[in-house]
């Protein structure tokens, strides 16, 4: 195992710290949303559309995030205003996403993102901390979009825990009627958050078809979204241990490239197994010991009625 | 003027009366129309397996005059039967289902529609009217792995494979074959994805090979995320199935491709005559089902008249691609000089030649 199976596991991990980010936000605001996956695919296709149609990345990723936006309020309609159940709305926002997503790339089969679109994405080295030795390597090295994860996730970590608005959105997700009575504007919080949260994924699709892959492919999120919401129970709902989430995961799942080139007696098809075994381990462990610090909002998932409070 | 233009509408008319006439003699058999309906496992802009294939359906459009329909994406399983009875509802007699796992059901409805003609690729289903039908790809692979073993300068060559099957082990074999004819130190190094097709997945499995000092990755999968993982390294590659030169103009040498337009055209044509019989077609770069896509400037010199020179060989049928002495991976010889592989071992092979890293089994 060398320098270059972590560089390659923090790119691996990238889609996953944006979908992670975007979901844990959400859920702190009370809402639990299903739709990552959905939302991801929306972001990958319009933000691949962009690209093509412009060729401008900034164009590119505005309307990934858009896309991935748009999705979220359809679900922020949805269970704020309409209170529907919050399990459901996300279910089928995926359905609707993946759909849209085929819909959409009809015709971009075969496309490839354009050269200089390429460069404005590829890996280059920052200043000093690149130069850190392994370190520098593994985190230092990278393109655009990694680097803006890692920023994301500290200045989500600071937003959260260190702002007034951090608080308020803390006190909508863990005690909703108390945040109201306090006179905090619960639906509007739910529904900022809920709409951050999908502009995250809709960057997080975007990495894979713009930057990962480069090309447009049906479902190019394959079950990702998925681990994501396993992912935000595994970082407990703090923003500082996404990366490690993230990365862990990103590692897990181009480990068994590695090692097939090592003469080990293990099946094949167990690797590829490793990242579901190891969610399935991580969600059975944090149920079983309840720490206070790392449980999720008390309010999640609960639709909030002002009358009954 | 207006003398002219009555002219040329008299023209038009009768061309286009002429031709329509000429169409309808042609793509009819016995008072009815012909149509060949094709279903396709994957979209047509796949790049790949299914991009191939309607080239072929492009080409019988083209050279038979008849109508044809197609439907894309359609799952392995019982709902192709859907699939089908609805295109015979639209009047489709010739029915082309083109991917391995369709073939149950295809044999099952091909004993409802005793009239409907069925031609299946590459499986090993037949009956009174279905066909089984599918190329030597391994042959154009022998070629590219020429290409590729006179590139390599760390005489690694990495191969992202999907399936531990025999169709993409004897594919390995005769790639590798191809690298040691030219260059006997080189070696394969194989890594499986388990996926016909997830761009990420395979694109990873390409690093890791050029993270172990590969400088050409090949690949036996329908996306072209092994090409762009060499085009990101600046180093070379081999594609699959279709010219992959667009997605990696950089890297990109050349590709084993399939051609299924002379074998769909061949057919339509045996129906429109009446002399179609079901039958087991295996053919090879002489009946032009599959070649080798056109040699980049990527590649080294010498490459493209030393293959050449084999494909000459393999036309004329001089040379065999699994002719012997061949050994396997431990060195024992599997085929003694002076014969070849047998048809029937080839379709299931599972072993590796001498000079591939990696293993044909899940463990």
């Amino acid at each position: 195992m060398d320098i270059s199976f972590f560089a390659a596991a923090v790119v691996a991990g990238t889609p996953l710290l944006y979908a992670i980010l975007g979901e844990l936000i959400t859920e702190k605001s009370g809402q639990l949303n299903l739709g990552v996956e959905g939302m991801m695919l929306m972001g990958a296709v319009i933000g691949f559309k962009m690209a093509i149609i412009t060729g401008n990345p900034y164009l590119a990723l505005l309307g990934a995030m858009a896309a991935g936006g748009f999705g979220a309020i359809i679900y922020a309609v949805l269970t704020v205003t309409f209170r529907a159940n919050q399990v459901v709305s996300g279910l089928t926002l995926t359905i609707f996403g993946t759909g849209f997503a085929s819909f959409m790339g009809q015709g971009l089969m075969g496309e490839i993102v354009p050269p200089d679109m390429k460069l404005f994405f590829a890996d280059f080295k920052i200043p000093f901390l690149g130069d850190i030795p392994i370190l520098g390597q593994i985190f230092f090295n990278q393109g655009i979009l990694v680097y803006s994860g890692y920023l994301l996730t500290i200045i989500a970590g600071l937003y959260i825990y260190r702002t007034q608005i951090g608080l308020n959105l803390r006190a909508v997700g863990e005690n909703t009627a108390a945040a109201d009575a306090a006179g905090i504007h619960v639906s509007l919080y739910k529904y900022v958050h809920v709409i951050i949260g999908g502009v995250l994924c809709g960057l997080a699709g975007a990495y894979l078809s713009l930057v990962y892959i480069p090309s447009w492919q049906e479902n190019v999120t394959a079950g990702r979204g998925w681990i994501a919401v396993a992912l935000v129970i595994f970082c407990k709902w703090n923003p500082y241990r996404v990366m490690m989430g993230a990365f862990l995961f990103g590692g897990l799942d181009i480990i068994g490239f590695r090692i097939q080139k090592f003469d080990i007696h293990i099946s094949q098809y167990i690797i590829d197994l490793l990242p579901y075994i190891v969610t399935i381990v991580i969600l059975i462990l944090v149920s079983v010991r309840k720490s206070h610090s790392g449980s999720a909002p008390a309010s999640l998932g609960v639709s909030y009625f002002r009358e009954e409070r | 003027m207006k003398k002219l233009t009555l002219f040329s509408v008299l023209v038009l008319s009768a061309l286009i009366a002429f031709s329509g006439c000429g169409k309808k003699d042609k793509t009819t058999i016995d008072g009815k129309e012909v149509v060949m309906g094709f279903i396709y496992v994957g979209p047509i802009g796949d790049g790949g397996w299914t991009y191939a294939h309607e080239q072929g359906r492009k080409a019988v459009e083209k050279e038979t005059g008849i109508r044809t329909i197609f439907k894309e994406t359609v799952p392995e399983g019982a709902e192709v039967k859907d699939v089908i009875r609805s295109m015979i509802d639209q009047g489709a007699t010739i029915i082309a289902a083109t991917s391995f796992g369709y073939m149950d059901y295809v044999a099952e409805i091909a004993k409802e529609f005793p009239a409907i003609k069925f031609l299946h690729c590459s499986g090993y289903k037949m009956g009174e009217n279905l066909s089984t039908y599918f190329g030597r790809i391994e042959q154009p692979r022998y070629l590219s792995g020429i290409v590729a073993g006179m590139k390599t300068k760390t005489n690694k060559i990495g191969y992202v494979a999907a399936f531990e099957i025999p169709e993409v082990v004897r594919g390995i074999n005769a790639f590798t074959l191809g690298v040691r004819s030219v260059n006997p130190k080189a070696e394969v190094h194989v890594r499986w994805t388990h996926t016909w097709y997830d761009p990420a997945k395979e694109k990873e499995a390409a690093k890791a090979l050029l993270d172990e000092k590969c400088d050409v990755i090949a690949q036996h999968q329908d996306t072209a995320g092994p090409q762009q993982a060499a085009e990101e390294r600046g180093m070379f590659s081999v594609g699959y199935n279709s010219d992959m030169a667009k997605m990696a103009p950089k890297a990109y040498m050349t590709a084993p491709v399939w051609n299924w337009g002379p074998y769909y055209v061949g057919e339509v044509k045996k129906v429109l005559a009446g002399t179609w019989k079901a039958s087991d077609y295996w053919g090879g770069m002489k009946d032009d089902i599959v070649q080798l896509a056109p040699i980049t400037a990527n590649a080294p010199d010498g490459a493209e008249a030393k293959v050449n020179d084999i494909k000459k060989k393999i036309l004329d049928g001089t040379f065999d691609v699994f002719a012997g002495p061949i050994k396997d991976q431990k060195g024992t010889v599997k085929v003694p000089a002076g014969s070849a592989l047998a048809d029937k071992d080839q379709l299931s092979c599972d072993w590796f030649v001498e000079g591939v890293v990696g293993k044909t089994k899940g463990k």
